[in-house]
């Protein structure tokens, strides 16, 4: 067969300025925004009134705010962790079978454009609504921080909390890139939504444990020796290191605490000549993160990747 | 000129299931088709074959001279498709999903904002361009899906079941909608299963069965194959033995007893032979007229037909 004519992206800028517009005036944003944005606000609150304290000892008080957890509420590191998957699912679970359900999918393909403009049309538009409101929030924090601490951030502080947006953009867009493949996937929204949170469960909730169980099978320590129990450790790491939510864990950790070195087991001998607790420069932190940052991505682009082949071939009659 | 559409030989198959077996199919330009048969004959998978959007299985396609398959932009720009149920966003309005669908297709500047006004004005709907679409009624949306596929300036426009779910008022309305599209030159191939609808506006028909075509031509052509005599007398008349006189007019096919009278099969108009015989025979004629057959006829004639070849 020849090679299709024209080009894939034709329409591509359209689909994604109308869903985009479509994302932003839903009333979907407007409850995922109030929620995002109270939490990133008592977080904070919470995280000030603790660090408050420490002011002036902290070189990195600001990225402090993102990780500093108070009783009872989490840091909004680890609330930011819980929503944006959530925030990405609820996005993109009914970006396909939605236009089926409202049977515009036969009549907008019959329009002079390729199934792939409208498939990346939605996944960009949910990935520029996720990066919209992610940006929003920094903004929140740093604006909050600064009239609470009355600091303001150093250059580093604000190029950190921006690769840790980045990363959690990253991490959003794997979820969005599941939520567009259940969409494709199954006929009903409900069961899409469904799906794309059983399948974010799975991995950031259950995926440890099984990690754990699995880890002494593959690599079983029979006599203690050192080796034996570094192997099953380097298994347990490699298997966490599958789900997503893992790899955006490590990613946020060395990205908002400088300090860390290294993202798994460290022998004794390598840190030698190693001054602990001294913070690393961010070029190293970053070259520290880069696999994870990779494996997002690639997640993303895996799970996009199934989403297009499904849709290639789906009959869009009802 | 090429044909707006020619197939050679075309097939669908679903697994095991044929939906469309071996079809040729020619649209000539400037031709109202339709294309008829029960659910499930075939007619919606011979019409997503035709704008590339489900691939054959086997056979060829040529859309305005083109292959839907391998240049499936190039016919969807200058093809309009209305879908059996035709579906907007709701929470935009009426105008903003043409507008959407203008820019779809490349559509920019002040001229399609103004195409955009006089296709609504046409359709009835200015009252309701900036309302959303989800109060719209099942006909206003028909119509602004009729806007919606006319926006391009299509070559050809092809509609699914354009009627269905419509009241017999708005039905009729938009067939007259659809009949005016071949004044402005334009090609249309329609599906439908309403068919004294359809023979109001078609040129000619092609019947659906089982995913095949078995059926091609006018509906007085096929009336003429399958119900045997092209035309149709009804007399009232009462009288002795007239039944055996009809009978014997020359070109006199059938002849059938009717409640106050006959109803005679012909080959030609035998109008005046029917009264002579009539009057000959002693009998009191009341009525004389001449009977277009009706598309149901030949179809449920033709479906019965096929039924009982296979009993």
């Amino acid at each position: 067969m020849t090679r299709r004519e024209g080009s894939a992206f034709s329409g591509l800028g359209v689909v994604f300025l109308k869903e985009f517009a479509d994302q932003l005036s839903g009333t979907r944003m407007r409850l995922l925004e109030a929620l995002i944005v109270l939490t990133a606000m008592a977080t904070i609150y919470a995280a000030i009134q603790t660090i408050k304290n420490v002011v002036g000892e902290d070189v990195f008080l600001f990225l402090r705010l993102f990780t500093t957890a108070k009783e009872p509420l989490p840091s909004f590191v680890a609330f930011a962790g819980f929503l944006v998957p959530l925030l990405a699912i609820a996005l993109g679970f009914d970006a396909v079978n939605g236009e089926f359900q409202r049977r515009t999918l036969g009549r907008v393909l019959s329009q002079p454009i390729y199934r792939d403009a409208l498939l990346f049309g939605k996944y960009l538009a949910g990935l520029a609504t996720l990066a919209l409101v992610l940006l929003a929030v920094w903004l929140l924090v740093t604006g909050l921080g600064i009239l609470f601490t009355g600091l303001a951030p150093s250059g580093e502080e604000v190029a950190r909390s921006l690769l840790y947006l980045a990363a959690t953009l990253a991490y959003g867009g794997v979820w969005l890139a599941v939520a567009l493949f259940f969409s494709v996937v199954f006929k009903s929204p409900t069961t899409s939504a469904l799906a794309a949170i059983g399948v974010w469960l799975f991995f950031t909730v259950f995926w440890g444990m099984i990690a754990g169980l699995l880890a002494p099978v593959i690599s079983p320590v029979h006599y203690g020796f050192p080796e034996e129990v570094l192997r099953q450790a380097q298994t347990e790491l490699a298997l966490a290191r599958i789900a997503p939510s893992t790899l955006y864990a490590e990613a946020t950790l060395a990205l908002l605490q400088p300090e860390v070195r290294a993202l798994g087991p460290v022998l004794p001998a390598q840190l030698e000549g190693m001054v602990l607790g001294t913070p690393l420069p961010l070029s190293q932190s970053v070259l520290l993160v880069w696999p994870q940052f990779a494996g997002l991505i690639a997640a993303s682009v895996l799970f996009f990747t199934l989403a297009y082949v499904v849709f290639q071939r789906m009959e869009i009659r009802a | 000129m090429m044909a707006a559409i020619e197939t050679k030989g075309l097939t669908k198959r679903y697994g095991r299931l044929v939906a469309v077996e071996d079809l040729d199919l020619v649209v000539e330009r400037g031709e109202v088709f339709g294309i008829l048969g029960p659910n499930g004959s075939g007619k919606t998978t011979t019409i997503l074959m035709l704008l590339g959007l489900t691939e054959p299985s086997a056979g060829t396609v040529r859309v305005l001279g083109r292959d839907p398959v391998r240049e499936p932009l190039k016919v969807k720009r200058r093809v309009g498709y209305l879908p059996d149920t035709v579906g907007f966003y709701d929470e935009l309005s009426g105008r903003e999903n043409l507008r959407y669908t203008a820019a779809l297709n490349g559509m920019r500047g002040p001229a399609v904002e103004a195409r955009i006004e006089e296709l609504l004005g046409q359709m009835g709907l200015l009252d309701a361009a900036d309302r959303p679409v989800r109060t719209y009624s099942r006909g206003m949306k028909q119509r602004l899906g009729l806007a919606d596929v006319l926006l391009k300036e299509p070559e050809l426009v092809i509609l699914d079941e354009p009627t269905l779910g419509l009241d017999p008022q708005a039905a009729h309305e938009f067939l007259t909608l659809i009949r005016s599209l071949k004044e402005r030159g334009l090609t249309v191939l329609l599906s439908s299963h309403l068919l004294h609808q359809v023979q109001a506006i078609t040129d000619r028909v092609g019947l659906f069965r089982k995913g095949r075509m078995e059926l091609v031509g006018s509906v007085p052509e096929l009336a003429k194959r399958v119900l045997g005599g092209a035309y149709r007398i009804r007399v009232r008349a009462e009288g002795e033995g007239l039944e055996a006189a009809l009978g014997a007019i020359p070109g006199v096919i059938r002849v059938r007893r009717e409640p106050g009278g006959y109803l005679l099969e012909t080959e030609r108009d035998l109008r005046p032979d029917v009264a002579r015989a009539v009057v000959r025979e002693g009998g009191r004629l009341f009525a004389l007229e001449l009977e277009e057959p009706s598309l149901d006829e030949v179809y449920r004639a033709y479906f019965e037909e096929v039924k009982r070849d296979a009993a």
